[in-house]
């Protein structure tokens, strides 16, 4: 119980306090489903139990570490997959200016939250109506987030490591699944879809000729190119509770 | 390698967090970097799917793999959990290479 005179969120009822965190925990549980897959997958591509966890605990932001794991267990180069974890890294960049000035943290407060800038914390501060309530679903779901993560990725990569060859177990097909379902909920947008046709593309006829881990990385051109050349005003989209696991179905 | 890998990103992944929390907004509110920064991942994500399908090596091969992800599709449109679209895919591709 928090002293009566020192209440940590005074602008929050005990009501909307519990409704926040019960909407992180919600969130929590349903990416921690899917920590597993990356554990289990990280394993399978040949990084180490160490290695799988080291990428949760440290990268912690799931589209990143998929990279990653990709790249290697495509037979590219490491860093060719850093630098691919780094492009898909730049959108927690966008994030932040927006969760900044909610949240209005500074110091090691703000050196502290930034380790839980993701698409989660993202969705569940920038909707809510005051600074406490921004505050309060940001540090509650990237904490649960954060745990649940960690867990899941240890009891999916011991878990992978008990099954052998990955190809027994389609886990390659499960890679390229787990992108898909990461790419998806992007691709309702005409413009979207034919970037995200030109970037598979290049990828696939750049295959034959240059060294793995090369062809995700020109395809991130087409991005820049489509981007620099096109036009249309394009306000960065935050993602909301509706793209997350766990948050569309719940309420 | 992989562990000087998996250090870098996760350095650089912080650094690109921490510098949003605290450049002011305008510094990088450009329409540019914004759609820039929309499109990464729409075309990182699907040269990713695309390379994970098809590529083995060098060489574009048609297998279980391409099977296993047109069965995540249809779960996807069928609005399943990642979990489920992401084991639906491992099953179809373990069971097409049983047969």
């Amino acid at each position: 119980m928090p002293a009566p005179d020192q209440p940590p969120h005074p602008d929050l009822s005990r009501a909307e306090r519990r409704g926040i965190v019960r909407d992180a925990l919600a969130v929590a549980v349903a990416t921690g489903a899917y920590g597993i897959s990356f554990g289990a997958i990280a394993v399978s591509s040949g990084l180490s139990i160490a290695q799988a966890c080291a990428l949760s605990l440290l990268v912690f932001t799931g589209a990143s570490q998929f990279a990653l794991v990709g790249v290697v267990a495509a037979g590219g180069a490491p860093l060719s997959g850093t630098a691919t974890a780094l492009l898909l890294g730049s959108r927690n960049t966008l994030y932040g200016l927006r969760v900044a000035p909610l949240v209005g943290w500074t110091g090691w407060r703000r050196a502290a939250a930034a380790h839980l800038l993701i698409d989660e914390s993202t969705a569940m501060s920038v909707s809510r109506g005051s600074p406490a309530a921004a505050r309060l679903g940001f540090l509650s779901t990237g904490l649960a987030v954060f745990a649940l993560w960690n867990l899941a990725t240890v009891g999916g990569a011991v878990a992978g490591e008990q099954l052998g060859d990955p190809r027994t177990y389609g886990l390659d097909a499960a890679v390229a699944a787990a992108f898909l379902a990461l790419l998806w909920p992007r691709l309702a947008d005409r413009r979207n879809q034919g970037v995200a046709l030109l970037g598979a593309a290049v990828a696939l006829a750049l295959v034959p000729v240059t060294a793995a881990g090369v062809p995700v990385l020109a395809a991130g051109a087409v991005a820049l190119l489509v981007g620099v050349l096109s036009r249309r005003p394009d306000p960065t989209e935050y993602p909301t509770r509706d793209d997350l696991p766990g948050g569309g179905e719940h309420r | 390698m992989t562990w000087t890998a998996v250090l870098l990103a996760a350095l650089g992944c912080y650094l690109l967090k921490l510098l949003g929390l605290s450049v002011p907004a305008a510094v990088l509110e450009h329409p540019v970097v914004e759609r820039v920064a929309d499109l990464l991942p729409v075309a990182l994500l699907a040269a990713l799917v695309a390379v994970q399908a098809i590529a083995d090596g060098p060489d574009l091969v048609l297998d279980a793999r391409l099977a296993g992800v047109a069965v995540a599709v249809v779960a996807l449109l069928l609005r399943a959990p990642f979990i489920v679209v992401v084991g639906l895919a491992a099953t179809t591709a373990a069971l097409l290479r049983l047969l």
